[in-house]
């Protein structure tokens, strides 16, 4: 895949110079070993330590000097455990959701950075759910301070996390209808006047 | 139903229970007729408008007499949905957002989602030196401001005034410098994607080597202000006690973290910025209390200022360097300069796109209304902020706005300790144990 021109528009007559470019676009697909760096290392001492490692990561991905591991959304508490008690990844710095309403089946992502502070090395873990399915295992039980940051990812992108002690919203009020960072959420906002011209809404506002 | 007629202390039964409201004053008749129920058990809700909570943190505590049961947080009271209004703007446009979050440490938010645009961006080696020396520099400033509230409003919270007076003296210094340099005091927008808004003006490096000056023997009074204070010794030593082991499955950095005897500082373990090349120590201390969080808070404003005299040394020889990336496709395309009416484009600048040259003005605006694009991608970088790992979650999906942006605000996570600090101690401990985590709700409900 590859991309014309600085700008999102095309043959609007951009005389800025740009419109001749062509920037190859980095292709994020499965990364095939060695992985560089680190990342060798922790695939294999996660291999060694579970067994199911082939059924439970779907893919691994290193982009910009950092690892992901695609993880099987059943496999991943078992992962977790694995990466904390065996793999010394004390820490679980937060997970954050992503929306990604074209990709069907997998409309929901949640993304777990890990810490390790034994090893001075950081990992993140990716995990795909449908929308219609949006159920995760909770890891409280293995890091918690996750409590409060699966909370806010259950309020603003509606992922259910099972297990979890007490999922309720954390930022918005409770009785809040829909999950506000989802793409299909409207940003809402009201058109603004200034000086005779009206400045419309953000969501309103061209995008490139 | 009303039962007696103090005008800041009024009750009524509800189905839960009789439940009083106070605001100000004294209440007498209050403690006098709660007293004489039966019933030990209260639950006390604290907050969200309370001057020793910081900010609109609200806590619902559980009390058997003066003993706290069981603590919970109510947070959300200032959510202003930052991280998704920087889905409809452009990269460059969501440093002026990111900075509101923590309030205090407004620098740290915009460096960390800076260094996570250019990382996507492929051109972090790219930013000139000049630039990111001054991005350390104002960081450590920053460090130091945010610590002054931190042990300023700690002090006042637990009932000594002074030290907050003298903290928000020296705090007003370096938030002078701030002034100087960006031209706002908080809320800077000054760290850009690829470098700086603008660089340093002529007079900045004479003026913070007196600040530094002043600063250090200031530091010195308020120490011995506080340190020398009994009673705050008293109120500290061996309150809201957490291990590291606590610390490790809370996912708690910063302060809290190396009061337990850890030395973790992602400025020294995973260095960014350039912090290898500086000189300085991460103190830490090992009672895992209020009183150890105080103390190192304390001592890492003499190793900002360390930090801060090198910086200077260092800008000294980079004098004249550029503060953006050489790219024009990612570089706004002027210098600003601070004008009459606040900031503005610099007059050349002006000249040139609307006197000289057509294809400036239409680079100018197609940068500034559309914006760059960002390679396809997600990166998570961080940040050692005054309060912990302050982390950005950037993922781009090849346009010129980003796709979703994270904060991973340190706050946010190290507010989930209250409980662990708090049950089992006495009330007014709450308020010496949530001071030393010293929560920002800015950045907490983002």
């Amino acid at each position: 895949m590859s991309e014309k021109g600085m700008f999102g528009v095309q043959g609007s007559g951009d005389t800025s110079g740009f419109g001749g470019l062509v920037n190859a676009n980095i292709n994020i697909g499965s990364t095939q070993r060695p992985f560089g760096g680190y990342f060798d290392q922790v695939a294999d001492d996660l291999e060694r330590a579970y067994p199911l490692f082939s059924d439970a990561i779907e893919k691994v991905v290193v982009d910009r000097g950092e690892l992901t591991l695609f993880i099987k959304r059943d496999r991943l508490f078992d992962v977790a455990k694995i990466l904390r008690d065996q793999l010394k990844f004390e820490m679980c710095m937060g997970v954050s959701g992503v929306h990604y309403p074209e990709e069907s089946g997998r409309e929901l992502h949640a993304v777990y950075s890990l810490l390790s502070i034994t090893r001075n090395q950081k990992i993140r873990l990716e995990v795909c759910v449908s929308d219609k399915d949006s159920h995760l295992p909770s890891l409280v039980e293995v890091w918690a301070g996750l409590n409060w940051h699966e909370r806010e990812t259950f309020d603003m992108f509606g992922i259910i996390f099972d297990n979890h002690p007490g999922l309720t919203r954390i930022l918005m009020p409770d009785d809040w209808p829909g999950h506000p960072q989802r793409k299909d959420y409207p940003l809402g906002g009201i058109e603004i006047e200034y000086k005779g011209a009206t400045v419309p809404a953000p969501s309103q506002r061209r995008s490139y | 139903m009303s039962t007696f007629t103090d005008p800041y202390a009024s009750s009524q039964e509800t189905t839960e229970g009789r439940v009083y409201s106070v605001t100000g004053g004294d209440w007498d008749s209050l403690v006098t007729e709660i007293g004489a129920t039966k019933e030990e058990r209260v639950v006390l809700n604290m907050g969200p408008q309370h001057p020793s909570t910081h900010g609109v943190l609200r806590l619902v505590l559980e009390l058997e007499g003066e003993t706290v049961t069981e603590t919970r947080c109510g947070i959300g009271y200032l959510h202003t949905g930052i991280e998704k209004n920087t889905e409809y703007r452009n990269w460059t446009q969501g440093v002026t957002f990111v900075t509101r979050m923590d309030y205090l440490s407004p620098l740290f938010n915009e460096t960390a989602y800076c260094l996570g645009v250019e990382k996507l961006l492929g051109i972090t080696n790219d930013v000139t030196e000049r630039a990111t020396v001054i991005r350390v520099m104002m960081m450590e400033f920053n460090r130091i401001s945010s610590h002054m509230v931190a042990l300023g409003t700690g002090a006042l919270e637990l009932g000594a005034l002074s030290p907050m007076i003298f903290a928000f003296r020296e705090r007003e210094k370096v938030l002078d410098i701030f002034e100087m340099i960006s031209g706002l005091r908080m809320n800077m927008a000054y760290v850009r994607p690829g470098g700086l808004a603008q660089d340093l003006p002529k007079e900045a490096l004479g003026k913070i080597r007196e600040t530094i000056k002043d600063l250090r023997h200031n530091f010195k009074d308020n120490e011995k202000l506080l340190i020398g204070n009994s009673i705050w010794i008293k109120r500290t030593q061996g309150i809201g006690y957490l291990d590291l082991a606590g610390c490790t499955t809370l996912g708690i950095t910063g302060p809290v973290l190396r009061a337990t005897g850890l030395p973790w500082d992602l400025r020294k373990a995973q260095p960014y910025c350039g912090y290898e090349n500086y000189q300085f120590d991460i103190p830490t201390t090992d009672t895992c209390d209020v009183y150890g969080r105080f103390l190192i808070r304390m001592q890492e404003l003499e190793q900002s200022l360390r930090i801060i005299e090198q910086c200077v040394v260092k800008l000294e020889k980079l004098e004249g360097e550029p503060v953006m990336v050489a790219d024009k496709k990612i570089a706004w395309p002027s210098q600003l300069s601070v004008g009459g009416d606040g900031m503005g484009n610099s007059l050349n600048h002006i000249r040139e796109i609307m006197g000289e040259s057509m294809e400036a003005l239409i680079h100018h605006f197609k940068l500034v209304t559309e914006g760059f694009k960002v390679p396809v991608g997600q990166v998570y970088t961080s940040v050692e902020s005054p309060r912990g790992e302050m982390g950005v979650h950037l993922v781009s999906d090849g346009g010129t706005r980003p796709y979703r942006v994270h904060f991973r605000d340190p706050s946010f996570n190290n507010l989930q300790a209250t409980a662990a600090m708090c049950e089992g101690g006495q009330i007014a401990d709450v308020i010496a144990a949530v001071a030393s985590i010293d929560p920002v709700m800015g950045g907490v409900d983002r």
